[in-house]
């Protein structure tokens, strides 16, 4: 009885979504102030219902109701709570629940804090956060519905993929979806924009904060998936441009590109089509990622269950979201006016550059995604692009976009001097240069000028900043002029200057650890021991052990630097019981400035074992990168600004309020 | 006039991509395509299941649309996917040739008295030399057969009564109207 509430819930959803996305619209054309002021109420159902739906899924794989086929499929009795509550976002069905959840939370989150916000633009914004949950609704109910039972009902459950059982994919596809589903944000506020025909500062200073909160999800969540491919699938790579991969990896460059070109829009008025363009982009590849991970079009070691009926039903609603949201651009966006004029030499140039350089990179990744689908449905043949191609790619642009980081944070607003920049950024440049060329030498790299070429990049995006800095507190005291920078303002600046150190660690991390990562694959008796780069594994041998609900081989290394013992490794290799696939949980000795990492392999008899051995030197600082992203992300939103910005904005709400709905008016008539 | 067709830029990319991931939805990615499509069925001289003392060649073949399906009683695919040839075997649209695979001839004369033989005649491949020569890498897989001996379609793994509605019995249409 139980998971019917949850089915009735999802259907209360729909239906308070259909009217959430119709009446508060109509009222902002009828400038019925009742059926606008409608919005608030009609989310909090939604959320209400939703978040129903999603308990009794999570109650029902908690009571182990194997009558559910979704929790008989990816429930069992073993599995501990933790995964058990995790399995509701585990496949298909319960994972666009939490997508759909997320949806109404966030909703939930503007109709909380837009008390701002002009009545219609709340409205609007709503209605088009409700349309959006219409289509994950109305898919979820007639294509993958997680309540629908079976009989008779399983004695077991399937369990969920062992991949899935670590507590870093517990965490990991929910702050990803937070990232994905945050975008639906500014795509609303977007939408709404070009509805009104009101595309101003207020707009953009709206949109920032909500970009970058789903900026900072989709970064730290991104960073999860990698780091637990990294731990988990045993080859220690931490990228792989898997096709599920490149779709979170997209929406991320052009978020990025967004939050930098809001900036620009906020303070300058300029690039408002584009702003607004990169906002319905920054979803529609949140929405396009879902389509490929989902309908089976492209291949992924991410296979969930795919199945081209529901990739129908996608492919229609990307059709409504995307292409509807694009033509409204098209008919809207020539009458926005233009922006503020600025000079060739100014911020907004560089961040212009620094915006087309991440829209281009995200191209080309949907290109090499969308490249063997391409190649297949014009029968020109198969082809796979692989990371050799992706990883030029990359190595191509990215040195460009740390080059401008280091300009573009620096100049001003509409012109700079030139001869300002040469002479804030001379000695920023030469101790870059100096220091990439000091990495070229035989002691440290011997010539490879990837290595020089990162480290010079990562010195120049450092320095370029400290200058910044200095240049900032020029006229402020000392640390208290930090201090009181900080508390007051300052804080998006800094929170700027955080995030692109952030960059700088990343740049370090994957020169060092794709240019002096070592791998070895060998074959190991007990006793036996390895070099590498210095450090002695020694194995000790493979040991049986029984888990909650799994057998394991557990291995056991000493690790010695020198003589002196400094780390035991113990890498598994576990069969789960029900899904019998064998799962790697590699052995991890972490540092600040290297991990060794062991990875059981095949028993090849005779206690013997194939193993894989990694030296993985500044691995961490690619993942403490995007906490420092997140961080800085953070540390922006909190910027007094925002706060000063809603008091003005309240004090004014009356005159706005008025001007929208003549607004309102005029495009009703 | 180009200040309003530059706005529709975004709206005719999207539709493009839109095209090829509607196209996408047909095709599966991990089908990898048979090099024998469109070759002539490799030649071939075996005994037949039913008699062992008459042989079948290629030639025999000639002059009619077919398919044809490996098969061995050690397959479970094949059991499972055994009814819906018996099926097609009763609308008589189209003869269905097997090969038996690396298969004992008892065990698979029984299953065909236990399941029904859907088929014309079965070319007895005890070897296996001849399902190297088309391509097979497991069992079940069927291939369509034109009048003049060339593959047309390689379906691998279990055929469903959905492939032979939306795909195989159109093909068989066409190819007997091209005669």
């Amino acid at each position: 009885m139980i998971p019917e509430i949850g089915h009735y819930a999802l259907i209360l959803a729909l239906s308070l979504a259909i009217i959430q996305a119709v009446i508060p619209l109509a009222g902002t054309y009828t400038n019925t102030h009742s059926w606008m002021a409608l919005s608030r109420p009609l989310v909090w159902g939604h959320l209400l219902f939703l978040t129903i739906s999603t308990v009794v899924l999570a109650n029902a794989f908690l009571a182990n109701d194997f009558s559910v086929i979704y929790v008989a499929q990816h429930g069992n009795t073993k599995l501990p709570d933790l995964y058990k509550v995790s399995a509701v976002w585990g496949a298909h069905e319960g994972s666009l629940l939490l997508w759909a959840f997320l949806l109404a939370a966030w909703s939930a989150a503007i109709a909380l804090f837009s008390r701002n916000l002009p009545l219609p633009v709340v409205a609007r914004v709503l209605s088009v956060m409700g349309m959006i949950s219409i289509g994950f609704l109305l898919f979820l109910l007639m294509t993958s519905n997680p309540f629908d039972r079976t009989f008779p009902v399983p004695f077991e459950g399937r369990e969920l993929n062992p991949m899935l059982q670590d507590p870093g994919l517990a965490i990991h596809p929910p702050l990803l979806y937070m990232g994905y589903v945050g975008f639906s944000v500014a795509f609303a506020f977007s939408i709404a924009a070009l509805l009104g025909g009101k595309l101003d500062a207020s707009w953009a200073r709206w949109s920032r904060p909500w970009t970058t909160v789903a900026w900072v999800f989709l970064t730290v969540g991104i960073a999860l998936g990698s780091w637990w491919a990294y731990y988990e699938l045993g080859w220690g790579g931490w990228w792989f441009w898997d096709p599920v991969e490149n779709a979170s990896l997209m929406p991320w460059l052009v978020g990025t590109a967004l939050m930098h070109s809001l900036a620009v829009t906020e303070k300058r008025g300029a690039f408002k089509s584009w702003t607004v363009l990169l906002a319905l982009f920054a979803f529609s590849l949140s929405l396009l990622g879902t389509f490929l991970v989902r309908s089976g079009v492209l291949t992924s070691v991410h296979s969930f269950a795919s199945d081209p009926e529901r990739g129908v039903f996608i492919l229609i609603f990307l059709l409504v979201a995307i292409g509807g949201s694009l033509m409204l651009y098209a008919w809207r966006a020539p009458y926005i006016s233009g922006g503020g004029r600025f000079d060739l030499i100014s911020r907004e140039t560089f961040l212009l550059g620094n915006n087309l350089l991440l829209s281009v990179l995200a191209g080309l990744i949907l290109l090499g995604t969308l490249a063997p689908l391409i190649y297949d449905a014009m029968e020109w043949g198969k082809i796979s692009v692989g990371f050799p191609w992706f990883n030029k790619m990359f190595v191509l642009l990215t040195p460009f976009l740390a080059l401008l980081m280091g300009v573009g944070s620096i100049s001003r607003w509409k012109h700079t001097d030139a001869a300002f920049l040469v002479k804030q950024l001379k000695v920023a440049f030469i101790i870059s240069m100096v220091f990439g060329l000091l990495t070229l030498l035989p002691m440290f790299s011997g010539g490879n000028l990837m290595v020089g070429l990162g480290m010079g990049l990562a010195m120049w995006v450092v320095t370029s900043h400290l200058v910044n800095v200095k240049e900032r507190l020029k006229h402020k005291a000392g640390f208290n002029g930090f201090l009181r920078d900080l508390s007051g303002g300052g804080r998006s600046y800094y929170g700027m200057i955080l995030a692109h150190m952030g960059v700088a660690m990343f740049i370090v991390g994957v020169t060092m650890v794709s240019n002096y990562g070592i791998e070895q694959d060998i074959r190991m008796s007990p006793g036996d021991t390895a070099d590498i780069a210095g450090y002695e594994f020694k194995f000790e041998g493979v040991s049986e052990f029984p888990g909650p609900n799994y057998n394991a081989h557990r291995g056991r290394f000493l690790i010695s630097k020198d003589g002196e013992q400094i780390a035991i490794l113990q890498p598994e290799k576990r069969t789960y019981f029900v899904q019998t696939r064998p799962m790697t949980e590699a052995g991890i000795d972490w540092g600040l400035t290297r991990d060794l990492y062991v990875s059981l392999g095949e028993s090849l008899g005779g206690g013997d074992w194939s193993m894989r051995l990694y030296y993985k030197p500044y691995i961490r600082w690619i993942w403490i990168a995007s906490i420092f992203m997140g961080l800085g992300g953070l540390l922006a939103i909190s910027d007094r600004r925002y706060r000063t910005a809603r008091k003005r904005s309240r004090s004014t709400s009356t005159l706005t309020a008025g001007s929208s709905t003549t607004a309102a008016t005029e495009s009703h008539s | 006039m180009s200040r309003y067709l530059r706005f529709l830029v975004p709206l005719a990319i999207f539709a493009v991509i839109a095209a090829f991931l509607f196209k996408g939805l047909d095709m599966n990615p991990r089908e990898i395509p048979s090099p024998l499509i469109g070759k002539q069925v490799p030649e071939f001289s075996l005994p037949l299941l039913e008699q062992p003392g008459t042989l079948i060649t290629n030639k025999d073949l000639l002059g009619k649309v077919y398919l044809l399906n490996v098969w061995a009683t050690w397959c479970v695919s094949c059991r499972a996917e055994h009814e819906t040839l018996v099926q097609l075997g009763r609308m008589n649209k189209v003869d269905i040739y097997g090969l038996n695979w690396k298969d004992e001839r008892v065990a698979a004369q029984a299953w065909l008295k236990q399941l029904g033989n859907p088929y014309a005649a079965n070319i007895f491949d005890k070897k296996g030399r001849t399902a190297i020569d088309l391509g097979v890498y497991g069992a079940p897989e069927t291939f369509l057969v034109d009048a003049k001996g060339i593959i047309h379609y390689k379906h691998a793994g279990p055929v469903n009564p959905d492939l032979i509605r939306d795909k195989i019995l159109p093909m068989v249409a066409e190819l007997r109207k091209k005669g």
